[in-house]
């Protein structure tokens, strides 16, 4: 078994709506990742196919940016800014209460599937360091214990 | 009485992000429940952000505010008749009149945080569109003559005249032309390009389609970072607005001129912020960089004459064309002309957004604006122009802003970026940083910066870990040296920048000072 069942007819549908476009390639990785959190690589083919070029090239293009992920992600994704304004304001702290409150090093997913942590390199939030999003939501001057009510918060809604 | 009195709470990302919707929801109650009708105005933000969630309130004197206004400090304002503009700990005054506000030259950013950013009545109703009625009644070459009046010079951070820019693609033969907006923010420190596309989207609208009038483009792409979606939201709403009015579309305004504009998203890829990477993600590829010539002004986007412009840069034409390029060349010094919104962030009392007339110095920013370091202790150095700018040290916090000034301390201006540091940081691990961060975001396409910057950790970690110093760190000058001179892009050609300031104005850090 190649990968988890992964919805084939999601994927079609936003490669047929998307392929017409002139340079069609971003929109569909992103279309994909929207509608089911990631990139399962059995879409590569689809993708190749729909764009005449071929599958090394879309892998090469998903593999490029950090943004896109062939894995499933957990059900939220907090991103912790690593840049240079966050690390001003104790960012490093941040980082590395972050890493010890999950139990998980960036890149990785908590063993119940409910969170994982990735690096990001500005939110753009920097007169507000240092900062954090949690799908997509940002959060300003995270302290670590701001950081443990963020994700309660969270918790609770899921 | 039955006047509905308008309250302000901004719907700028950072001011949510410290908890402007459950301020504005707990608004919302607290008015239903003492049966006050109000207009609740979703504006951007002013940019004081020492000061957000900052609610204002219409009064016949003006906009007063209060700040910084959380969910539990509602009900204490209605006992305080705050919609009356009563004393409450929390009123900071007329806004207008607050001084980091009131001494700042607004331009670009004159209805940042004034109006709801994605109605297009606000818009008219505080000069919108008057340039592009200008530029409308204007021949191209006209409208490029007054961005090139104007001494308006790429605020992305490279500074090439953008009029130049623009006279080039006119006069460029080619079917389909394209103008490019590169708003891949992704400098540490800066947040501008953010401020204008989710707090007064219509003006980088209009002036890409000024930029397209001008060219003869007829299709237009922004290139959005990922990681600002309420811009991406703001910024599509706005162009919805925008087509519906008849300001986009086939036959804008009945002139007969056609513009189109599309958002596009790009992926966490810092490079992409370099415009042929940008244009090759834009194609759909690796965000690889391309060699210069051709220019993408000649060669750009699907290989046509392309504008490609920073947002900043973009949305100041329309004041331009509205007043006119002396107007503008009227501000700022040297042949820095125009201003600069200033982003004033990392370790600081007061963080903001500064727009200003060039020739501001450093130290203004830093302690009149600023208020010193956020933490109390002595501010030891700054980092200008994002992860690519120099550290700038105490001595030099005299520099005007100015490009050619702070060219002569071997530093930049970049996009405006202003990120602070206290005495407790450590000059060697930043250096050690930036060059950590080159070898993430590298695309990989030329040696020094694929290979250079993976080097450079290496031989940092040695210098802190006081392995043959002396012979490291010259090792380090070596091999930014080659960075400098031999990378394809700004990446791997100005991660030196950061690197060597930080070994050159804080020897101590990096145990230099003992390295025999």
């Amino acid at each position: 078994m190649s990968q988890l069942d992964w919805d084939k007819n999601a994927v079609v549908e936003v490669i047929d709506g998307l392929k017409e476009k002139p340079g069609a390639m971003l929109p569909i990785l992103h279309g994909i990742q929207d509608a089911l959190g990631y990139i399962p690589p059995d879409s590569v083919p689809l993708i190749a196919e729909a764009l005449n070029v071929s599958r090394a090239e879309v892998h090469g293009v998903i593999t490029f940016y950090h943004y896109f992920r062939e894995t499933p992600p957990g059900r939220h994704t907090v991103h912790v800014c690593r840049a240079e304004s966050c690390q001003s304001m104790n960012g490093k702290g941040l980082e590395a209460h972050a890493k010890a409150a999950l139990g998980i090093d960036y890149h990785e997913t908590t063993a119940d599937g409910v969170f994982s942590l990735e690096p990001v390199y500005c939110l753009g939030n920097c007169a507000c360091s240092p900062a954090i999003s949690v799908d997509g939501e940002t959060y300003g001057r995270v302290s670590p214990e701001r950081f443990d009510e963020i994700l309660n918060e969270v918790r609770a809604q899921a | 009485m039955s006047v509905v009195i308008s309250v302000y709470v901004p719907r700028d990302s950072s001011a949510l992000s410290l908890g402007a919707e459950k301020t504005a929801k707990a608004i919302i109650a607290e008015a239903a429940r003492r049966g006050i009708d109000i207009n609740l105005v979703r504006n951007g933000s002013r940019g004081l952000f020492w000061l957000e969630p900052l609610v204002e309130v219409a009064t016949a004197a003006g906009r007063i505010s209060y700040g910084p206004v959380q969910a539990s400090d509602v009900a204490g304002l209605f006992d305080a008749g705050f919609l009356e503009g009563g004393e409450h700990a929390l009123k900071q005054g007329l806004t207008e009149e607050i001084p980091y506000l009131k001494n700042q030259e607004r331009l670009t950013n004159a209805r940042v945080g004034v109006t709801d950013p994605v109605s297009l009545d606000d818009y008219l109703a505080y000069e919108g569109y008057r340039g592009l009625q200008n530029a409308l009644k204007l021949a191209p070459a006209e409208i490029v003559k007054a961005v090139t009046d104007s001494g308006l010079r790429g605020r992305g951070g490279a500074a090439f005249p953008t009029g130049i820019k623009w006279n080039t693609v006119l006069n460029a033969a080619g079917g389909q032309k394209y103008i490019v907006c590169n708003a891949d923010e992704g400098d540490s420190g800066t947040f501008s390009d953010r401020m204008i596309m989710e707090d007064d989207p219509f003006v980088l609208i209009e002036g890409m389609t000024i930029a397209g009038l001008a060219v003869g483009a007829t299709k237009g792409y922004i290139y959005l970072r990922v990681e600002y979606p309420h811009a991406h939201k703001n910024l599509n709403a706005a162009i919805a607005a925008a087509e519906q009015a008849g300001y986009l579309g086939q036959d804008i305004l009945g002139s007969g001129q056609a513009f189109e504009l599309e958002v596009r998203l790009g992926a966490g890829a810092y490079v992409c912020g370099e415009e042929t990477s940008l244009l090759e993600s834009l194609e759909g590829k690796r965000g690889l960089v391309r060699f210069k010539p051709p220019l993408p002004a000649i060669k750009g986007l699907f290989g046509q004459p392309t504008v490609i412009n920073n947002v900043i840069s973009l949305a100041s034409v329309p004041i331009i064309l509205d007043k006119g390029g002396e107007f503008y060349r009227d501000f700022g010094m040297g042949r820095s002309r125009g201003t600069l919104p200033i982003q004033l962030a990392g370790n600081i009392k007061r963080p903001g957004l500064i727009e200003k007339a060039f020739g501001v110095t450093l130290r203004e920013i830093l302690y009149d604006y600023g208020g010193g370091s956020a933490t109390g202790r002595p501010i030891k150095a700054v980092q200008v122009g994002g992860p690519l700018g120099a550290f700038v040290p105490e001595s030099q916090f005299d520099t005007p802003l100015d490009y050619e000034a702070f060219a002569a301390h071997w530093a930049v201006l970049g996009h405006g970026g202003i990120v602070a540091f206290d005495d407790t940081v450590d000059m060697a691990q930043m250096a050690r940083y930036a060059m950590e961060f080159c070898a993430i975001e590298s695309c990989g396409k030329c040696t020094p910066c694929r290979i250079g910057s993976t080097r450079g950790v290496e031989v940092i970690d040695n210098i802190i870990n006081n392995q043959d110093r002396a012979k490291n760190i010259a090792l380090l000058r070596d091999l930014s040296d080659t960075l400098l001179n031999a990378s394809l892009c700004a990446l791997g050609g100005m991660t030196p920048y950061p690197v060597l300031s930080a070994l050159n104005h804080f020897p101590g850090d990096f145990g230099a000072d003992q390295a025999v």
